[in-house]
C-alpha cells in the first residue's frame, strides 16, 4: 500500500514537470528580442505588452544593459532591436536604420517650497559639481543644497550626466543616492533644501519643476528642442527591418504606438 | 514484508534527500557567487578590491572599503540600540509580566517581524529622515537613520528568541534561588541570566545576521554615498544596497564586481559567526551532564 501510494505521488510528479516543461516551451511562436537602455526599458516593454494583444502568435522579449549595450547587440545582430537613449555617434551609426520614438525630457525637481524657479544650465553644472552649495548664490534663501542623484548605470543619470556635466564635470562625490525615480521624488518631496532630476514621463505634481534657461519643461518644449535637457528614445536595427521586426517596428511607429508613446509622456520631435 | 522493507528504504531515503537538500542549495548558492565573483578579483586584483577606497564602475574603479566600514558601523550602532532594549524586554516578558500582558505583548512584537522592509524603509523615508534631519543636521539620510530602522527590525528577532532561552531555565534554578533568600532582581541578575546567556547570545547573533544583511530599508535611508563616514550623521553605502543598487545595469567586470561585493559580506558575515560561537563555547553552563 504504502509502496503503491510513493509510486502514484512520483508518477504525478513527473506528468506534472513534463507539463510545465512542455507548456513554458511555448510551441513555435517566433520572439524578437529587444536590448538595451533601460530607460527605453519600461517603453518598450509597454508596447511589447500591446502589440501581443493584437498580435497573438509571437513573443517580445524585453531587456536592459544600457544604451551602449543596445547599439553593440544590433550591430552584431543578437538583438533584433538594440534600444539607445541618446544620439548616435556616427562611426556607431553604420549598418543601422535608426527609428526615433521621441523625446524624453530630464526635469530638475525640487521641493515645493524652494523659492527658486529658475537655473540656467551653467548653475546646474555648478551646482551638482559641488561649486555653488548654497541656495541663496542661485537666488533661493539661506540654506545648504542638498543634491540627490541616481545609481552608477542609470539611464537617467547617463543622460543628466552627459547634457548637464559634460566630460570632465564629475557629479559631487557625497550627493545622496537614491535608486529609482520614485525615490528621488520622495525624496525631494520631503526635504525643502534638495534638488534632484527625474524623467520627465515620471514628473509628478507633488515636487517642482525648476525652468532650464528660462524654459519650462512641457510638451511643446520637449518638441521643438527649446527646453535643452532632453534624449531621444530611439530603436536601433541592422540593415532594413523584415517580417516580423518591420510588423512591430511599423506598429510602433504608426498610429496605435504613436497613441501609447504619447500615453508614456515620450514627446514626438516637431524639430 | 519484501514490500514492507522497499517502503522503509524509500522513506528513509527521501528523509535523508530532504535533510540534505539546504546543504546543497547552500553550496550551490555559495559556488555560483564564487564562480562569478573571483574573476573580479583576478582582474582587480584582492587586496586592491578589499582595500581600495575609490568605487567608481563607469571609470574602472572597484574598491569596496568604505562599504565594509558602512556595513560594520551600522550593523554595530544598531545593535548597541538594539541589545539592551531587547534584552530588557525579553527580561520583563519572560520572569516579569503578569500573564495576561506577555498576551498582548507577544503577538505585537511578532507583528514587528512580520513587517515587510520596504515598509521599514518607505517608513524611514518619510518619517525618520526628515526627523533626523530637522533635528540633527544634514541631508537626514544617513548611519543614524540607517541604525535607528534596523534597531527595530531586529528587535523582535532578539527579543523572542533571548526571551525563549530565559524561559527554558529550569523552574528548580528560581526555587533553589528564591530559598536561599535572593529577591527576583538577584535571581535574574545572578542565576536565570547567566544560565540562558548562550540562547541569548544565539539571540544577539540571528539579529546582527538580519543588520548585516538587510537591503531594501537601508537602501531608502541611508543615502547610499561611497565614503567612510566621518559622523554618525553621514550617509553611508552598506554592501548590500551596492548590489542591489547597480545589479539592474551592471555588465562585464562591474557584474563580477558586484559578486565579488558579496563574496566580502559573506566572508563578514562568516567571520563574525566564528566570533559569536567562539564565546558562546566560552560561556556555555555546564549543568549536569549538557548545558543549557
Amino acid at each position: 500500500m504504502n509502496t503503491k501510494n510513493i509510486i502514484i505521488i512520483v508518477a504525478v510528479i513527473a506528468v506534472i514537470a513534463i507539463l510545465a516543461l512542455v507548456l513554458a516551451g511555448g510551441g513555435g511562436a517566433s520572439t524578437i528580442n529587444v536590448v538595451g537602455s533601460t530607460s527605453v526599458q519600461p517603453v518598450a516593454e509597454k508596447l511589447a505588452e500591446e502589440y501581443k494583444k493584437t498580435h497573438g502568435d509571437i513573443r517580445i522579449n524585453v531587456q536592459g544593459g544600457g544604451s551602449s549595450v543596445g547599439i553593440k547587440s544590433a550591430q552584431d545582430g543578437t538583438a533584433d532591436i538594440g534600444t539607445s537613449s541618446k544620439d548616435l555617434k556616427p562611426e556607431e551609426k553604420t549598418g543601422l536604420t535608426e527609428h526615433v520614438l521621441g523625446m524624453d525630457g530630464i526635469v530638475i525637481a525640487v521641493n515645493s517650497a524652494n523659492g527658486v524657479s529658475d537655473l540656467s544650465k551653467e548653475q546646474l553644472k555648478d551646482i551638482f559639481s559641488g561649486k555653488v552649495t548654497n541656495w541663496k548664490d542661485v537666488g533661493g534663501s539661506d540654506a545648504p543644497i542638498h543634491l540627490v542623484t541616481r545609481e552608477e548605470g542609470s539611464g537617467t543619470l547617463d543622460a543628466f550626466e552627459s547634457i548637464v556635466m559634460g566630460k570632465d564635470t564629475k557629479i559631487k562625490s557625497d550627493a545622496i543616492v537614491q535608486s529609482s525615480t520614485e525615490a528621488v521624488k520622495q525624496s525631494v518631496k520631503q526635504d525643502p533644501d534638495a534638488i534632484g532630476f527625474v524623467s520627465y514621463a515620471h514628473m509628478g505634481d507633488d515636487v517642482k519643476a525648476l525652468s532650464v534657461g528660462g524654459i519650462a519643461p512641457t510638451d511643446p518644449t520637449i518638441a521643438d528642442g527649446t527646453y535643452e535637457l532632453q534624449r531621444p528614445f530611439i530603436f536601433l536595427v541592422k540593415g532594413t527591418p523584415t517580417g516580423d521586426v518591420k510588423a512591430f517596428i511599423d506598429w510602433v511607429m504608426g498610429a496605435e504606438g504613436t497613441k501609447i508613446l504619447a500615453e508614456e509622456k515620450i514627446v514626438k520631435s516637431t524639430k | 514484508m519484501e514490500k514492507n522493507r522497499l517502503s522503509e528504504f524509500l522513506i528513509e531515503k527521501g528523509l535523508f534527500i530532504t535533510a540534505i537538500f539546504s546543504i546543497v542549495i547552500i553550496l550551490l548558492i555559495v559556488s555560483f557567487i564564487l564562480v562569478e565573483g573571483i574573476p573580479a578579483f583576478e582582474n582587480y586584483g584582492f587586496f586592491h578590491f578589499l582595500f581600495g577606497m575609490e568605487w567608481g564602475p563607469s571609470r574602472g574603479q572597484f574598491g569596496v572599503l568604505a562599504m565594509i566600514i558602512g556595513s560594520i558601523y551600522v550593523t554595530l550602532l544598531s545593535l548597541l540600540m538594539a541589545v539592551p532594549l531587547s534584552l530588557l524586554c525579553a527580561i520583563f516578558m519572560a520572569e516579569v509580566a503578569p500573564n495576561n500582558i506577555r498576551k498582548i505583548l507577544k503577538p505585537v512584537i511578532e507583528t514587528l517581524s512580520g513587517i515587510p522592509s520596504v515598509v521599514y524603509g518607505f517608513f524611514g523615508l518619510i518619517v525618520l529622515v526628515p526627523l533626523v534631519r530637522t533635528y540633527f543636521g544634514g541631508t537626514g539620510f544617513s548611519l543614524f537613520t540607517a541604525s535607528l530602522i534596523l534597531t527595530v527590525m531586529v528587535l523582535p528577532t532578539i527579543i523572542t528568541i533571548s526571551q525563549d532561552s530565559l524561559r527554558a531555565v529550569p523552574q528548580e534554578y528560581r526555587e533553589a534561588s528564591f530559598g536561599l533568600g535572593a529577591t527576583n532582581w538577584q535571581t535574574i541578575r545572578h542565576v536565570i541570566f547567566p544560565a540562558a546567556l548562550p540562547g541569548i547570545i544565539t539571540a544577539i547573533i540571528l539579529g546582527m545576521g538580519r543588520a548585516v544583511g538587510e537591503t531594501l530599508a537601508v537602501i531608502m535611508v541611508a543615502g547610499n554615498v561611497v565614503q567612510i563616514p566621518g559622523s554618525i550623521f553621514d550617509p553611508i553605502r552598506p554592501l548590500t544596497a551596492n548590489i542591489a543598487l547597480e545589479m539592474g545595469y551592471a555588465t562585464g567586470l562591474h557584474y563580477n564586481a558586484l559578486f565579488g561585493t558579496a563574496i566580502v559580506l559573506f566572508l563578514i558575515i562568516g567571520l563574525l559567526l566564528l566570533v559569536a560561537n567562539y564565546i558562546q563555547y566560552k560561556y556555555k553552563v555546564d549543568i549536569g551532564g549538557g548545558y543549557l
